[in-house]
């Protein structure tokens, strides 16, 4: 059955193999060419002097940007997979008739659809786990040298790990239900991007900074690579408005634009230094809150398994419909 | 022994009954014609009987007792539903291949010769089949099940008359071959008349004949008389259909078998499938349903609603 699945959905998977390949080239090509370019910094020695922390920032000024964007650009690829791999798998058969063929054979309706589901799910999480361990491999110069971003970060985490291969997982799985319930392909197609979409926002936004209670610091200078949820400026226990900040701050003429960005104005002292530290030796303490680049794997397993369930259930709730629901 | 038994069976679609009160006892080993005009309900018995509709209110089982889409009763029953629905991107080798791993008994031997009989080449794509190589296909992927029961939805309504004459000539043979039961639904009357031993009239959702064809026949007959005095015998026979012409009228009347009387002045004519059915479909009040003991006796019951 695995090889008529596969028979049946060449297409789809040549489509996802193509995507990835491309994708993968790009890093491998790309990846080389920063690993070459990062020997440098690496061998140079001893490493905290001004001259190394000179060759690591020109060298993430040539990279980092490139590999942001290229992120940004990745984070399409589970909501591609379970829209145009997830979608049509049960709309399709319902749309075209051939439903009245599979469903009336004689192992049953469920054999049909776990045959049909499983090896599918299995290949897009396979592929998409491999394509992130690559992804893995290509951002490591990247934080080695020091990047603010941590792997943390929401552009970054769910590119890496588990993520991307649990994100993809539960793409398809929606689809697949989205299909079952919809009953048609164009409409099933909307409805996943839209539903994936909807968890990955809720998730990035609200769900992932609770995983662990986030740590707080007074510190001035932020933990390296830690995810900041919240910073905020206290004065005697209480928040600190913009107008509170700025009234302090009219003494050396600078203006706060953002309680993080100051302007200096022409009055300002030569020798003031960093506005943070003015505001905490006039008894301001700024709090952050954050999320420290240790707690990287415990919340990749986190999510990977939430996922993982969520999409175990979408893909069982689906064969159950199939073999019980009348069409 | 019976290849399907239905009591009370009835499925709603919204507002809309497509089928209601649905009783029926087929014994095994008939070819089933299930006739009945657009909208009567025929596509919906069907999809009842092999587990692709669940009932709202009744019951129906399968070969003998088994509830219908259950794994056992799928086991026995091979559907081949209306418009031979078949994956287009598939060859001919793949659907047999995806049928017979989708299946516990699947005669690959028995497909593969009867496609090579069939001219109809493995490697083709099902999508570029003809009509009636498509309807072929699907009916060999179902027969190489070796079902105790095959159902056929509306399998001729696409295929030109040659094709259509192989389609049946393939069921016939296959019945012949190993006896299985055979339940279709189909608008071509006179194909059924050749192959249909047992009728099913469906009306606006509700059974309105039922029985064996040849009883069927054997208590009907078409009067053909003077027009004048067609109204008098129509309150004293039992007239399924009038057709009163100027100077004659045909009645289709329910006899209660061979020696019922003639009235003086017309004549008796044994009746058509076609005719009978025809009739029937003309006047839905008309009922022709066998009584509970219907094995016994040849005789069916008339019921009028």
């Amino acid at each position: 059955m695995a090889w008529v699945t596969w028979r049946q959905h060449r297409l789809t998977l040549a489509g996802i193999a193509a995507l990835i390949g491309a994708a993968g080239l790009y890093l491998l090509i790309t990846g080389l060419q920063m690993r070459g370019a990062y020997s440098s910094v690496a061998a140079c020695q001893p490493a905290n002097s001004p001259l190394c922390q000179r060759a690591a920032g020109e060298f993430l000024d040539a990279y980092a940007p490139g590999a942001g964007w290229f992120l940004g650009l990745m984070q399409v690829i589970p909501a591609l997979i379970g829209a145009f791999a997830g979608a049509p798998l049960l709309a399709r058969e319902l749309e075209t008739g051939t439903f009245r063929y599979a469903w009336t054979q004689g192992f049953g309706r469920a054999r049909w659809a776990v045959a049909k589901l499983v090896p599918l799910a299995v290949a897009v999480t396979v592929s998409t786990g491999a394509f992130s361990a690559l992804i893995a491999w290509y951002l490591q110069p990247i934080f080695s040298a020091g990047d603010d971003k941590g792997p943390l970060d929401p552009t970054v985490f769910d590119m890496v790990g588990l993520a991307l291969a649990a994100w993809t997982l539960v793409a398809f799985a929606i689809g697949v239900l989205a299909g079952f319930l919809i009953r048609r392909v164009i409409p099933a197609v909307f409805a996943t991007l839209a539903v994936w979409s909807a968890l990955a926002v809720v998730t990035g936004f609200f769900l992932r900074g609770h995983y662990a209670a986030p740590l707080v610091t007074t510190s001035p200078s932020n933990p390296a690579q830690a995810w900041v949820l919240s910073q905020g400026w206290f004065h005697g226990g209480a928040p600190a408005s913009l107008d509170m900040i700025n009234n302090t701050l009219a003494r050396v003429d600078v203006r706060a634009v953002t309680p993080e960005l100051f302007q200096p104005g022409p009055a300002t002292p030569a020798n003031l230094g960093d506005p943070v530290n003015y505001l905490i030796q006039h008894g301001y303490t700024q709090l952050t809150t954050y999320q420290p680049v240790g707690r990287f794997w415990p919340f990749q397993l986190v999510e990977g398994g939430w996922l993982l369930a969520l999409s175990v259930l979408l893909i069982a709730t689906a064969v159950w419909l199939v073999s019980r629901r009348a069409a | 022994m019976s290849v399907i038994e239905s009591s009370g069976l009835g499925k709603r679609y919204g507002h809309n009954w497509a089928l209601r009160g649905c009783t029926l006892a087929i014994p095994r080993r008939h070819v089933v014609a299930l006739v009945g005009p657009n909208g009567a309900g025929k596509t919906t018995l069907l999809n009842l009987t092999v587990g692709l509709a669940a009932a709202t209110e009744g019951i129906v089982t399968v070969l003998d007792g088994q509830s219908a889409g259950s794994p056992t009763a799928l086991d026995g029953i091979a559907f081949v539903a209306q418009d031979t629905p078949l994956y287009k991107n598939l060859s001919g080798a793949d659907m047999l291949h995806m049928s017979r791993n989708l299946n516990r008994r699947f005669d690959d031997t028995y497909a593969r010769t009867r496609l090579r009989e069939l001219d109809i080449p493995l490697e083709r794509k099902a999508g570029a089949m003809s009509g009636g190589q498509q309807a072929q296909l699907a009916l060999t992927l179902a027969l190489a099940r070796h079902p105790e029961l095959l159902v056929l939805d509306e399998p001729m309504a696409m295929l030109d008359p040659l094709a259509r004459h192989d389609f049946m000539a393939t069921v016939m043979t296959a019945i012949a071959d190993s006896g299985v039961s055979v339940l279709l639904s189909s608008h071509v009357l006179a194909e059924l008349e050749r192959v249909a031993d047992y009728l099913v009239l469906l009306s606006d959702g509700s059974v309105q004949v039922s029985g064996e064809v040849d009883e069927l026949l054997a208590c009907h007959r078409v009067l053909t008389g003077p027009s004048a005095n067609a109204g008098v015998y129509a309150r004293q026979l039992n007239v399924v259909s009038a057709r009163s012409g100027e100077a004659q009228a045909h009645l289709l009347v329910r006899t209660d078998g061979v020696n019922a009387p003639v009235p003086y002045g017309w004549e008796a004519h044994p009746v058509s499938l076609e005719e009978l059915t025809l009739a029937y479909m003309r006047d839905p009040a008309a009922a022709a349903l066998p009584g509970p003991q219907r094995a016994a006796v040849a005789q069916p019951v008339v019921a009028r609603h």
